[in-house]
């Protein structure tokens, strides 16, 4: 009986089992796996999406154009792909801005509650304006690149995820441990990254999931109102957008994009799913 | 108050402290001018009941109460003559942990549970004694092994969930005791364990005191402690303190009310009826502990006393001696012992 209960687990079994339960992390990852490889090796697996060929204007899906072609007579299917890329940077660098500043924001308004006062009246203010709208104003005061429209994006964002990282800073600082820390002579500095931030990592790992699937969504909204990604870079949302005006007599245009603007996101927020009930034990639903 | 003589041996010299909350309904005295000195390696325990001021004194003492809730604070506080009380936060952080430390009453929740607790331990001699990572950790084992933890080189390694509540209390203390500091101060540190392990923390925090020469504040509300850890104690009531003594003599001779009170609420084993208890029934303090919000004029005790006459309602009585070492606040304290003398030899 005790050989049984001992008995280790083999780990390759132990991986199935992970895999059986997390259905969800595996399912997005392996998508968004695809995505990142098109992306990298679109040179390799695509034309160039730039190249006009009035020959070929408007083509439906064939052996040739897998996607069909658009007014211009340039490749769907190579626009689509590296349109990958402009998506998955926007996203991730979205995701990484935000989550930092929030991060650092965050920790220092649920640890000092003088700044607190005064930094989230400011981030209710930021909050208070829709996304898109901010983001279409700092962009019109720019000279519109790509960088820009990232930023753009970020700084909406950033509120969300300082009210996430206040929350768990301020449940977490009020437990005993971290008054234990105060007194045995722990600096401030300390306690929040030693003491403070572990807790707050969980969380913000599923936000920042969240918050790269609603960039990638933002970007293409902007791209689609033309106040996005300047024009000659083949992101999703410009490729939808140029294709808007021949949706009734060539569909192609606008629908392979938007497929994978459907896809991609739909693994994104699948990956957050899956890691918010592995890492927080008590909302998981577990078979 | 002590001779010229003793003062050398006295670590912790605490000097009319007084801490006040003040809230909307007006100023919550939870301490209002307490004053003891803690000798050199000494057990002193703080006695009382709840929200007597007993935890607030101890947090006073390591500067722990935050600024911001509306606190008052008053008094002296020297450790090994550094007066604690003036030190910029920067200064008092170097202290905190090194020269006086604190176990608390949780040790569930007072250790991280992200960290190991070798890490833990590690983290004070880092700061403290600036200690490389590599000798920190080597000493945390150490203090693991001290704190009789078996196989304290593999525990080190472990977290705070895998270990038991007792096990916990132990790291606990191999942390406060880690740089060695003059005063430990303990409060209620054995209250969320179970009676067995309960024993086993007060006899290792015992030796260890002797091993180290540390001097130890136990607060407590549990008489049976005091009787088997101090050499002396203080007896809190509603802010104040009301009676000081050497344990044996408190046990034997208590002169204030309360005291009394609380001894009697002791349960015995003797043949029922010999002592104050006639029927064998546990004794209780009738009434509950005022309302610190009010300014109480008199005795705070006296409400719920059965020797109070009209003047304690009307005066405060000061701490007065009666006999060596014992001071006591009670304008009765007379009639208390004289009471407890007749009741005693039967």
């Amino acid at each position: 009986m005790a050989a049984v209960i001992t008995a280790p687990v083999p780990a390759a079994a132990r991986s199935l089992d992970w895999i059986r339960r997390n259905p969800t992390i595996v399912i997005g990852s392996a998508i968004l796996g695809l995505f990142v490889a098109v992306a990298l090796l679109a040179p390799w697996i695509a034309a160039d999406p730039l190249s006009f060929d009035p020959l070929n204007r408007l083509k439906r899906p064939s052996q040739e154009f897998w996607f069909g072609t658009d007014q211009f007579g340039r490749d769907v299917y190579s626009r689509v792909v590296y349109g990958t890329r402009i998506s998955l940077i926007v996203g991730v660098s979205v995701a990484v801005i935000a989550t930092v500043i929030g991060l650092l924001v965050g920790v220092l308004c649920g640890y000092y509650r003088r700044l607190d006062d005064i930094v989230m009246r400011v981030m209710d203010g930021l909050m208070a304006i829709p996304a898109i709208l901010l983001a279409i104003a700092l962009i019109t005061l720019m000279k519109a690149s790509l960088l820009i429209v990232i930023i753009a994006i970020s700084i909406p964002e950033i509120p969300r995820v300082v009210r996430l990282v206040r929350s768990v800073v301020l449940s977490v600082r009020g437990l005993p441990y971290i008054e234990a820390a105060v007194a045995s002579g722990t600096r401030s500095r300390i306690i929040m990254t030693r003491h403070i931030l572990p807790s707050t990592v969980a969380p913000l790992v599923v936000q920042s999931t969240y918050v790269c699937a609603s960039a990638i969504l933002i970007e293409a909204g902007l791209s689609f109102l033309g106040a996005g990604t300047p024009p000659e870079i083949p992101s999703w949302g410009n490729v939808i957008s140029l294709g808007r005006a021949f949706f009734q007599i060539s569909p192609w245009i606008i629908f392979f994009p938007g497929l994978m603007l459907a896809i991609a996101v739909l693994a994104i927020n699948l990956v957050g799913d899956g890691l918010r009930d592995s890492l927080d034990p008590r909302i998981a639903r577990r078979m | 108050m002590s001779g010229v003589a003793g003062d050398q041996d006295v670590v912790l010299s605490v000097r009319d402290l007084r801490t006040h909350f003040l809230t909307r309904d007006g100023a919550v005295r939870a301490v209002d001018g307490v004053s003891f000195d803690v000798k050199r390696g000494e057990t002193l325990c703080i006695v009382g009941e709840s929200g007597c001021g007993k935890s607030v004194s101890a947090l006073s003492i390591m500067r722990l109460i935050p600024e911001n809730v509306g606190r008052s604070m008053a008094g002296s506080v020297r450790l090994e003559g550094t007066e604690l009380t003036t030190l910029s936060e920067r200064q008092m952080r170097a202290i905190r942990g090194n020269r006086i430390s604190m176990i608390f009453q949780e040790p569930m929740t007072s250790l991280n549970p992200v960290l190991t607790v070798g890490a833990q331990i590690a983290e004070s001699l880092r700061i403290h004694q600036r200690l490389h990572q590599r000798a920190a950790w080597e000493r945390a084992v150490e203090m693991l092994a001290m704190v009789r933890i078996a196989d304290p080189a593999r525990r080190a390694a472990d977290y705070p969930h895998q270990l038991s509540g007792g096990m916990r209390q132990r790291v606990m203390i191999a942390i406060a005791l880690a740089c060695n500091p003059q005063v430990l101060i303990a409060d209620e540190p054995t209250t969320a364990l179970d009676v067995t392990i309960q024993a086993q923390i007060l006899n290792l925090m015992l030796e260890l005191k002797q091993r180290l020469g540390t001097a130890i504040v136990l607060i407590t509300h549990d008489l049976g402690v005091v009787a088997e850890t101090a050499q002396r104690a203080i007896v809190m009531y509603a802010g104040r303190k009301v009676e000081e003594a050497p344990v044996a003599e408190l046990f034997r001779n208590p002169l204030h009310p309360y005291t009394r009170g609380l001894i009697d609420s002791i349960p015995r084993r003797t043949a029922a009826g010999r002592r104050t208890n006639i029927r064998g029934r546990l004794q209780e303090i009738s009434g509950i502990v005022p309302s610190l919000r009010e300014e109480i004029v008199g005795c705070a005790f006296a409400p719920r006393c059965s020797y109070a006459v009209e003047r304690c309602s009307l005066e405060r009585p000061g701490l007065d001696s009666h006999g060596p070492a014992h001071i006591a606040a009670c304008w009765e304290a007379a009639r208390v012992a004289g009471e407890a003398a007749r009741a005693a030899p039967q």
